[in-house]
């Protein structure tokens, strides 16, 4: 049953996309959700579709993986979007009861469902194509300067790490204890709210339990292994640029200039 | 008659890339009043077998009948099933969540829907059976020894009173003590009580002890299923497969090649030690 739950959504291919290194893809993230807001024109918009197209193409992930991550926000986009129909003022086009269309409204509202949707299938091109693991590697790497001033950089990134892993375990733990409890009669799926939070008890409790010892034993491992921290610890697999990745930030730098050239038309 | 396994088959995650098919084509028949051993090498499918006996998982083809009914029958009561197929998990002592080890004890009951007396009366009784002293009983769990833990816990499947009792590696991470303990207690249900048994293990020493009949699982198959003299008869197919006949076995085939007239049969070491003494001092009796 909740075997079936996957988080770190990684699709395993082999494409340039994937081999690319994890900061090319961050940075290149960043650019592309940050030109989604500033795009404000047809022109704009029409660029960033064929970057992302060709992200997607390049990155031999099928299509129908990226538009999964819509459906949860399926109806955060629908509110956002009458929201922004309904409350926005300006030229009157339709006017119903209380409720007022505006011209601004319907620009507004077809600018933001088409950037969320955009904002999601471009940073699902990024986490469909790294594990968890290059992520946060990517991520320390990248903000290391920030050790000057005094941010424990590693301390979070290997957080990060950790946190990950412990997520199908935890998974598992969960189903073991919740089948242990049903084979002594408990009942996780009928009552009413309170006795359904009541029921939980048997489940919570000895999967705390186990966080801590595995918690507890983890770092037991890690001091026996003399892991004392960031400083001064080699990578076995150091994160280094090669030729793809000059070449893919000399394409998101072009693809910022066009962006920010056509944002406005 | 008491479960019948017919034509079982169970894969996990079917329809992804991750598909395993854990069950094939199971056909077993489990007789009131039998201790069953079943043995298999990891991933060879026995934990997801002894699920499906009561209803926490359910077969992607294939049914199961308890004393001739169908459980997976719309009208079937699962929960009624799992109060009279009683379930140790592995290392079940991680499911230990209540204030005191009495109170824990009497959480299977309570389900069961007893009143408080009644479940306090059976949890007395369980606790009892496995041997936990009385001064501890209003303590918390998480106090106690692992092997005390692990005892608790299974006095929370036994205060069910279940017809059937199935436990995954009950001695799994125990020091040699409190194996022997866990597997006496079980013994002593099984002798006393009447009860079904089913013992999941991979220790050889274990099963042949105790068991009169060994379920050999090997990659979600039935491989051996047959008295443990005779399944160890295959003590090389066995070893193909991960697995191994008991220490003395292998002991009185190397005697026998050195040219001891000892039986080969063997698998407990009481029987070795008669075998021995009849054979090194034979006829002088």
């Amino acid at each position: 049953m909740l075997r079936d739950i996957t988080i770190g959504q990684y699709y395993p291919a082999d494409s340039v996309i994937h081999k690319l290194d994890p900061r090319v893809k961050l940075f290149g993230t960043l650019i592309y959700v940050i030109s989604l807001f500033c795009i404000k024109g047809v022109v704009g918009f029409v660029v960033a579709t064929f970057f992302m197209a060709g992200m997607i193409a390049l990155s031999k992930v099928p299509f129908k993986f990226m538009v999964k991550g819509l459906k949860p926000i399926m109806i955060l986009m629908l509110i956002t979007a009458l929201f922004n129909l309904f409350l926005t003022p300006g030229d009157v086009l339709v006017s119903f009861w209380v409720l007022e269309i505006t011209k601004e409204g319907v620009q507004n509202a077809v600018l933001m469902t088409i950037r969320l949707i955009y904002l999601i299938l471009g940073t699902s091109v990024m986490t469909l194509t790294t594990t968890p693991n290059q992520l946060t590697d990517g991520l320390e790497k990248s903000l290391r300067p920030l050790n000057k001033i005094k941010v424990p950089v590693h301390a979070i990134a290997m957080m990060m790490s950790i946190a990950l892993r412990f997520i199908p375990i935890l998974i598992e733990e969960t189903d073991k204890i919740m089948k242990a409890q049903m084979a002594r009669g408990a009942d996780f799926e009928n009552g009413n709210m309170l006795k359904r939070i009541k029921n939980m008890i048997p489940l919570l409790v000895p999967l705390f339990v186990s966080a801590f010892r595995r918690a507890d034993d983890l770092a037991m491992a890690m001091e026996a292994r003399c892991y004392s921290g960031g400083a001064g610890r080699t990578k076995m697999k150091p994160l280094t640029y090669v030729k793809r990745d000059y070449i893919a930030y000399a394409v998101i730098i072009v693809y910022l200039l066009l962006s920010l050239l056509c944002g406005r038309i | 008659m008491s479960i019948i396994v017919d034509k079982v088959n169970y894969v996990y995650s079917a329809g992804t890339a991750y598909e395993i098919k854990a069950l094939d084509d199971i056909n077993l028949k489990i007789e009131d009043g039998e201790f069953i051993g079943i043995i298999g090498h990891t991933g060879s499918g026995k934990s997801t077998l002894i699920q499906h006996l009561n209803g926490l998982i359910k077969a992607t083809s294939g049914s199961i009948y308890f004393h001739g009914q169908d459980i997976y029958d719309k009208k079937f009561d699962l929960r009624e099933l799992r109060n009279r197929v009683g379930l140790v998990f592995q290392y079940p002592e991680h499911q230990l969540f209540e204030t005191t080890i009495f109170d824990d004890v009497c959480f299977g009951p309570m389900n069961q829907g007893l009143d408080k007396n009644e479940a306090g009366l059976r949890a007395f009784e369980a606790l009892r059976q496995v041997g936990i002293p009385e001064d501890l009983f209003y303590q918390s769990p998480f106090d106690l020894s692992g092997g005390q833990k692990r005892r608790v816990a299974i006095a929370g499947v036994l205060a069910m009173k279940p017809e059937v009792l199935i436990l995954d590696e009950p001695t799994a991470g125990l020091d040699p003590g409190g194996r022997d303990e866990i597997l006496d207690l079980i013994t002593r249900m099984h002798r006393e009580r009447g009860m079904t048994v089913i013992l999941v293990s991979h220790s050889m020493e274990d099963v042949a002890k105790y068991v009169n009949r060994i379920i050999v699982m090997n990659q979600g198959r039935v491989m051996f299923d047959d008295v443990p003299k005779e399944v160890f008869k295959h003590y090389k197919e066995l070893e193909a497969v991960g697995l191994a006949a008991p220490q003395v076995t292998y002991l009185m085939h190397e005697l026998r090649d050195r040219g001891l007239n000892v039986d080969t049969d063997i698998t407990t070491i009481a029987e070795a030690r008669a075998a021995i003494m009849k054979a090194v001092l034979g006829g002088k009796h």
